[in-house]
């Protein structure tokens, strides 16, 4: 048994895991429209490269990934692109995103499906395959796989793989282990051969016996290790995984990587399986609906469905439902729009919401200091310090007490005996910063370069009143030498004093060009401090 | 709604304030059994007091009445103050005190989180300062008492001032502290005074019972999280040591530690008082440096000060370095200071 390394804090709301996780995973049927969105990850949107009427095969290519933080996304069955425009996606700001419709036409018929050797395949060929394939972090933070399965020359000790699953009413990760362990599992060593890693530790919470015993099976021969975890929210945050398993801290504004460790989740070494071995690209996920319906079940759906008609497959939602979270409900956000929002990458959960289940929150009390949230807090954050900051708008030293660290877990929020949004009052303060600090660059941007033309300017100005001085002292001495020898011509002389000139310009120039090279101009004397202080935020 | 969209089944101010409230009751059973019914009568008037004043208070900062109201905390002060000073008192004492912690220490600093200072034990300054006299006048123990006062004489006195037939100094006598102070500037040795009647086995006969029952209180708080453990043990293990330390100098002189835990307000103050979340440290640093300067301001009040017990003054002057405690006990954040490998 491996010794686990507690993390501080974590609450235990009830879990009601089981509601969904009774039922095996069932397959959607094929919807008649499937609007995909072309931002279902970290970074760039995809940029679209099929057009209207344009008729698509199943997983082909429909938005290719533009630069270096972005993956593509692809047709998730065939049929007929339909419309390229703005359309409901689920997202906490309810704001429209660029989408892809396409009109099924039925057949679901697959576009040419090239899996790859990887053992012998160039590990770059790898990455760019997964790029190809859409493949990003299930785990919600969708960020590029292709880009984190990159050692680039770190030495990675500890894969981990998170099966944790600590968000109440969420099965979607447990039901993928209990019934497709040993494609994970695939997935995982094709992670491994990527990175290299000393060992490998997948961690889940002990209240999924069924899923240990699966991943446990499929491991046997691999070297990699199950552990399980008793169930305390958020052990599947990855700070927090990572120092329950292997008892490092991820320092503040560095990555896992920085500590020799990577940390991904299940779903994502099953996409990395299906995208080797079978070419496939992402067009499906699992995805939990529960809650507040008559038959509460995990699906797999492609992306693209309406999220209400996968509502409709778990039964449909109860008269009294009130509104539908996506996600868990510590970090889970409200559908805001209607719900034809389209299932994406990002959304492993639809809690069917009532009255009865999510009571609404009775009005804030003041901050009686009882420290609960501090107890509670994964990160050991002082939250009534940063809260008592934030209601007084004093940023600086929200930012002094570490606010930057919290991960807006929620567990300060669920313990509060007054009920005190913090998270909201946190985001709120953290954009308020970052805001801040957008507006403190470019104000220093600006002045710099006001800075640099001024003296630009000045320095043009002092060279061509060096030139015109240089020009008459020229003029002066062919003057002077004509007059004194008296046989040269002085038209020539002059001649070739304005030549010697056009040669110093050009020099000077040139030494100019040297100068204004370095892409930051030189720091004036009240420059320099500020320049770097922002905080990537 | 933003997220999270859960909140912990049954937590509230007011669930807290009543856990709290909860745990003083075997301590008043105890006062009630050793002292009388004066401590019930006191209670009573206090509460109806905070209640009235904490209305009043919301009323004019234009807060919801209700809302707040029952949310517990002014009754909580209430019985804070009424258990500290004596019960068989005029009722306009604990009705000025009560009054001024909840309109002055709690409402013009701000209310209900806000206040610096703790307010049953600012009540309690007041009181001590202004009327010095009739704060010393404690109920003696029933089983020592002549002439044991009744509820209907209680009642009598406290709204009258005065006992038909029986003098004041014949139901009233010193704390077992006070009498200590004063026997030994008598210079008479610490092993005479404790066989006074007034002193039981280890604190002061009556008074050490419900020294325990308010230990009994403070575990249950400790035990349903309301507490944690940094505050009251710092507390008791500092007056423990620096008792220990004088008492084993000079045992003529000083009491033993046993006696310091179990009299006065030091088993109130570690668990009731000290561990006030509006008036305390946040941190368990912070906590631990609070209890433990508490604990040894108790006792340097109680011995060498002029007063018979120190616990409000000492949790009032610590109230004061709290935002410092507080800013110079920040625990490490995860991923700071992380050890290099």
């Amino acid at each position: 048994m491996r010794t686990l390394h507690k993390f501080h804090g974590g609450v235990h709301p009830p879990e009601h895991k089981t509601e969904s996780s009774r039922l095996p995973i069932a397959a959607a049927p094929l919807p008649q429209r499937l609007v995909v969105p072309l931002r279902q990850h970290i970074g760039n949107p995809a940029i679209p490269i099929v057009k209207v009427g344009d008729h698509v095969l199943k997983g082909q290519m429909i938005g290719a990934a533009d630069g270096f933080i972005s993956v593509a996304v692809h047709a998730p069955t065939s049929g007929t692109v339909s419309a390229i425009e703005l359309h409901a996606v689920p997202h906490p700001s309810g704001l429209p995103d660029l989408c892809i419709t396409i009109e099924a036409d039925g057949e679901d018929r697959w576009t040419e499906r090239q899996p790859l050797d990887y053992q012998t395949a160039d590990p770059d060929a790898v990455r760019a395959l997964l790029r190809d394939a859409g493949i990003v972090g299930l785990g919600g933070a969708v960020f590029p796989a292709y880009v984190k399965l990159n050692p680039d020359q770190q030495k990675i000790k500890t894969l981990i793989l998170n099966g944790a699953e600590c968000e109440p009413w969420i099965t979607s990760d447990d039901l993928l282990m209990r019934e497709r362990a040993t494609e994970i599992v695939s997935g995982v060593k094709i992670m491994a051969h990527l990175m290299q890693p000393e060992e490998v530790l997948i961690g889940i919470e002990d209240n999924k016996p069924e899923a240990i015993a699966a991943m446990q099976a499929a491991c046997q021969g691999t070297g990699f290790a199950v552990v399980t975890a008793p169930v305390l929210y958020p052990s599947g945050g990855e700070k927090q995984l990572i120092k329950l398993l292997t008892g490092k801290e991820v320092p503040s504004g560095q990555r896992p990587i920085n500590i020799g460790v990577l940390c991904s989740n299940t779903g994502t070494a099953y996409t990395v399986h299906r995208a080797v071995y079978h070419g496939e690209a992402v067009i499906s996920r699992i995805i939990t609906i529960t809650g507040n319906v008559t038959k509460p079940q995990n699906f797999e759906a492609l992306i693209g469905t309406p999220l209400g008609e996968l509502v409709q497959l778990a039964g449909g939602a109860r008269p009294d439902t009130s509104h539908f979270i996506l996600g868990g409900p510590m970090m889970g956000f409200d559908l805001l729009n209607h719900l034809d929002a389209p299932l994406t990458k990002a959304i492993n959960c639809v809690i069917a919401a009532s009255p009865a289940l999510f009571p609404p929150k009775p009005a804030a009390m003041p901050c009686i200091r009882c420290t609960q949230c501090a107890q509670a807090c994964p990160c050991d954050l002082q939250p009534q310090e940063l809260f008592w900051f934030s209601q007084s708008k004093n940023f600086d030293k929200a930012r002094a007490y570490n606010l930057f660290d919290c991960i807006e877990c929620g567990c300060c929020d669920y313990v509060c005996p007054s009920h005190i949004p913090l998270v909201s009052y946190f985001r709120y303060t953290k954009s308020e910063i970052a805001a801040q600090d957008r507006e403190k660059m470019a104000a220093e941007q600006a002045r710099q370069r006001f800075e640099f033309k001024q003296m630009r300017e000045e320095r043009e100005k002092a060279e061509k009143a060096a030139r015109m001085a240089e020009k008459a002292a020229t003029a002066a001495a062919a003057k002077a030498a004509a007059a004194a020898s008296g046989v040269e011509d002085p038209i020539t002389a002059a001649k070739q004093a304005a030549i010697q000139a056009a040669v110093e310009r050009a020099k000077a120039k040139k030494a100019e060009a040297a100068a204004a090279l370095p892409p930051s101009p030189q720091p004036s004397p009240a420059g320099g401090e500020g320049v770097n202080n922002t905080e990537p935020s | 709604m933003s997220s999270p969209h859960v909140l912990t089944p049954g937590s509230s101010v007011s669930n807290i304030m009543l856990t709290v409230l909860a745990a003083l009751i075997p301590a008043i059973g105890a006062y009630y059994y050793f002292f009388g019914p004066a401590i019930l009568i006191s209670l009573v008037l206090a509460s109806v007091t905070a209640l009235a004043a904490e209305a009043a208070m919301l009323q004019l900062r234009n807060y919801p009445v209700k809302y707040f109201l029952t949310d517990g905390s002014a009754v909580l002060t209430a019985w804070l103050l009424a258990l500290s000073i004596p019960p068989l008192a005029p009722w306009w004492l604990i009705v000025v005190g009560t009054a001024f912690a909840i309109v002055v220490a709690k409402h013009l600093y701000g209310g209900l989180g806000n206040n610096l200072f703790n307010p049953a034990m600012v009540g309690f300054a007041v009181l001590m300062i202004s009327f010095p006299a009739t704060m010393t006048h404690w109920p003696t123990p029933l089983m020592l008492s002549q002439h044991p006062v009744g509820f209907s004489e209680t009642l009598q006195y406290t709204f009258s001032g005065a006992l038909q037939g029986v003098k004041l100094d014949a139901v009233t006598m010193a704390t077992p502290l006070d009498t200590l102070k004063t026997q030994l500037n008598l210079q008479h040795a610490m092993g005479e005074i404790k066989n006074m009647p007034i002193f039981g086995s280890f604190g002061g006969k009556g008074t050490e019972v419900i020294a325990a029952m308010y230990l009994l209180g403070g575990l249950f708080l400790l035990q349903r999280r309301i507490i944690t453990w940094h505050t009251p043990v710092s507390f008791l293990v500092t007056l423990a040591l620096v008792a220990a330390l004088f008492n084993g100098i000079d045992p003529g002189r000083y009491a033993p530690p046993m006696f310091h835990l179990l009299t006065g307000g030091a088993m109130l103050g570690a668990f009731f008082i000290a561990t006030d979340y509006v008036t305390a440290p946040t941190t368990p640093r912070g906590k631990m440096i609070f209890g433990a300067s508490v604990g040894f301001l108790e006792y340097v009040i109680r011995v060498f000060g002029g007063y018979p017990d120190g616990i409000a003054f000492s949790i009032l002057i610590m109230n004061a370095a709290v935002p410092l405690i507080d800013a110079y006990t920040q625990p490490r954040v995860y991923g700071h200071d992380t050890k290099p490998e």
